[in-house]
């Protein structure tokens, strides 16, 4: 049952992190409504703001659905329920339909004589759980649809509405907030990162360069890499060393999770990514290398400089295209690693971020056998994690089922290990192989290149 | 009404109204999106070359090996129905010298004259094949939208409406070819005109409009996915 108004951020919350997933407990209570606004008045802030930003191209796809229903065979929670709610492009239905009446061509006729119904709140509630709980916006049904629309970007739409309507699930309006009230979403604040970076320094005896002045490289890491893959810090770091790179992380910009995208606050992803932005342009560097992490990339690469205003004045790279450039360039050089492995796109960084042979050829220097899945690459399906979903407790049967798919496809290859770039994929790899007493543990390619790194001799 | 004064109605006054609110529907519709801002994207382009996304606009008609499985249904019945309906309503003798007549009543110029040959025609024998083929087709995806789950759930008026809309052409077409019922036959030819205006009357509301947007939605995904390197 889903409470009003919003909960107290200062004593609920815990982040979990002695489970596989992680992220803040199961809530007691849910509060899946914030604020005190009146019914009509959220359903207002939803519209408004589904529309705010509204150009052009959105347009065009709103009016081009012929309802041929074809979506759903691209979209996994479909996929793995046959339920036709999961339509991707039901999940919209609410915001069609206002679209049509308030926003379209000929919304002044939709209104007057009634033809499109005013959305309710009721329905808006409804829809919370194909917005948020059944949509990781992994966009494998843009791919599918015969018009051409990219549906996924429109469920991002929505969730901007919802946000501002106060109607954002529980965990995932609460690790948002957090991220905007402590600098990351999951308690890797400043002073926790500064910590773990010292601590991982000694322990690993790695040079771990934090808060230079001046530096070519500022690498950035995800809160679920800070608290959870401590390992993928120290992998960055011996990466970069090895490599001679001039490089630092900083506390004034290391935190590429960005949960106002994914929660639909574009104020907060903002002001997330500026953060970035401002410790790159204050250290002058000339390249932002971003973590495992899939929205982190969608986040920067393709969302930044909108933000920003103008061009980034440094390049953006995901750390596995900052790998496959330095493979190709030689000065990566890497021990073969004689196993069968298959690798998992991130839907962000992959299918929707171009980033797709990236990988590919840093495991072909690896020397390892790839046993691609089917499908694969733009079209692999997602893990179930992605936008927000893993952090969602309401969804976890839905995403286990979802998960099902992973685990058939990725035993179809035979291979021995999975291995992905984003660390969000990983933790929902980490869970999905708890709940399933799976025998596969899903790789982070970042640590296998760290773990062999040919030294070479003094 | 007697049966000529239908059929003159159904070719004055109708066609001259049915065609009015068609083009001024489908600018309306297509100029109120093409107004709307659009904002310039500041990110560094992986592909400089956007325009070549516009290559999904061919590449998106025919499926992915990867999605056929769940699709392949759709797309026969699609492309069925709809090349049908196309040989039909080019290729039929009556129709060229109807659309010959149209252009050079705008124009004032014979097409043959302009173009340097003659509109190609289909024997009607064929065309009322193609014809009844297409309408088989839509009435296989009728039954589709009416029992599957998922086309079930997300249909509306528009939807029906359209069908009936797009089928009522092809089957009075048809009836009038066959002298259907012994009704007078410019009562069979003014009810498959008035058909026509009425499919052209619903043709900017609904989603009959896909035949003009399919390439605009298309275009658009098609740039920014290829601006991105991202899949198409």
């Amino acid at each position: 049952m889903s409470a009003t108004s919003g909960p107290d951020t200062k004593h609920e919350h815990e982040i979990e992190l002695d489970k596989p997933r992680f992220s803040v407990k199961k809530p007691a209570v849910r509060f899946d409504r914030q604020g005190d606004m009146l019914d009509a008045e959220r359903v207002e802030k939803a519209m408004g703001n589904f529309v705010k930003d509204f150009g052009r191209t959105a347009a065009i796809w709103m009016e081009s659905c012929i309802h041929c229903g074809m979506c759903a065979e691209a979209c996994h929670f479909y996929e793995a329920t046959k339920d036709p709610q999961y339509t991707p492009i039901w999940k919209l239905e609410p915001f069609k339909q206002a679209y049509k009446r308030e926003y379209g061509p000929f919304a002044l006729v939709y209104r007057t004589l009634n033809l499109k119904p005013k959305v309710t709140v009721e329905e808006l509630q409804e829809w919370q759980h194909l917005i948020y709980d059944s949509c990781t916006v992994c966009g494998r049904c843009s791919l599918m649809c015969p018009m051409g629309i990219d549906i996924a970007s429109l469920i991002s739409q929505a969730r901007h509405g919802m946000f501002h309507a106060g109607l954002v699930p529980h965990e995932l309006w609460a690790v948002t907030e957090r991220g905007h009230r402590e600098g990351s979403p999951l308690g890797a604040t400043p002073k926790v990162f500064k910590d773990r970076v010292e601590w991982l320094a000694d322990d690993h005896d790695v040079v771990i360069p934090l808060d230079k002045a001046k530096a070519d490289v500022l690498c950035t890491m995800s809160s679920i890499e800070i608290m959870k893959y401590p390992d993928s810090v120290v992998a960055t770091a011996r990466i970069m060393n090895h490599l001679g790179v001039d490089w630092t992380f900083r506390t004034d910009g290391y935190e590429a999770t960005n949960f106002g995208l994914l929660s639909g606050n574009a104020s907060w992803q903002k002001e997330m990514s500026m953060k970035l932005i401002n410790a790159a342009v204050a250290c002058g560097a000339t390249t932002l290398v971003l973590p495992e992490c899939g929205h982190a990339y969608t986040a920067l690469r393709w969302m930044g400089a909108n933000l920003y205003g103008k061009p980034l004045p440094f390049c953006v790279l995901h750390i596995s295209e900052f790998l496959a450039e330095n493979v190709q360039n030689g000065k990566l050089k890497l021990r073969k690693l004689d196993k069968t492995v298959t690798f998992h796109d991130p839907c962000q960084v992959s299918r929707r971020g171009g980033a797709t042979e990236a990988p590919r050829v840093v495991l072909q220097a690896l020397g390892v056998n790839l046993q691609e899945m089917f499908p694969t690459k733009g079209t692999n399906w997602c893990c179930g994690g992605g936008g927000g979903v893993v952090a969602n407790h309401r969804a976890d049967e839905l995403r286990y089922k979802v998960f099902r798919i992973k685990m058939e496809q990725i035993e179809d290859t035979g291979a021995e290990l999975p291995v992905t770039s984003c660390a969000n994929c990983r933790q929902t790899f980490d869970d999905g192989q708890a709940h399933f007493k799976w025998d596969k543990e899903m790789r982070s390619l970042l640590e296998l290149v760290a773990d062999n790194l040919i030294e070479e001799a003094a | 009404m007697t049966s000529t004064t239908l059929l003159e109605f159904a070719r004055g006054p109708a066609l001259t109204w049915a065609t009015g609110v068609f083009v001024a529907g489908v600018l309306w519709r297509l100029v109120g999106v093409a107004l709307l801002r659009t904002k310039k994207d500041l990110s560094e382009p992986r592909n400089t070359a956007t325009w070549k996304g516009l290559r999904l606009i061919a590449l998106r008609s025919w499926p992915r090996r990867e999605f056929l499985e769940g699709t392949a249904f759709g797309e026969i019945m699609g492309y069925t129905f709809h090349l049908g309906f196309l040989a039909a309503l080019l290729f039929l003798v009556p129709h060229v010298l109807f659309f010959e007549n149209v252009f050079e009543g705008l124009l004032g110029f014979d097409f043959s004259d302009v173009f340097g040959f003659t509109w190609p025609t289909l024997p009607t024998g064929v065309v009322t094949f193609l014809g009844a083929v297409s309408l088989a087709a839509l009435v296989a995806v009728l039954i589709h939208r009416l029992t599957s789950p998922v086309k079930r759930l997300i249909s509306n008026f528009d939807d029906y409406l359209s069908w009936l809309l797009t089928a009522a052409p092809l089957a009075t077409g048809m009836l009038a070819y066959a002298h259907a019922g012994g009704a007078p036959y410019e009562v069979l030819l003014a009810v498959h005109i008035l058909s026509v205006e009425a499919l052209m009357i619903w043709f900017p509301f609904g989603k009959l409009m896909h035949a003009v947007t399919i390439f605009a939605a298309r275009g658009s995904q098609g740039m920014l996915f290829e601006r991105k390197g991202a899949s198409l």
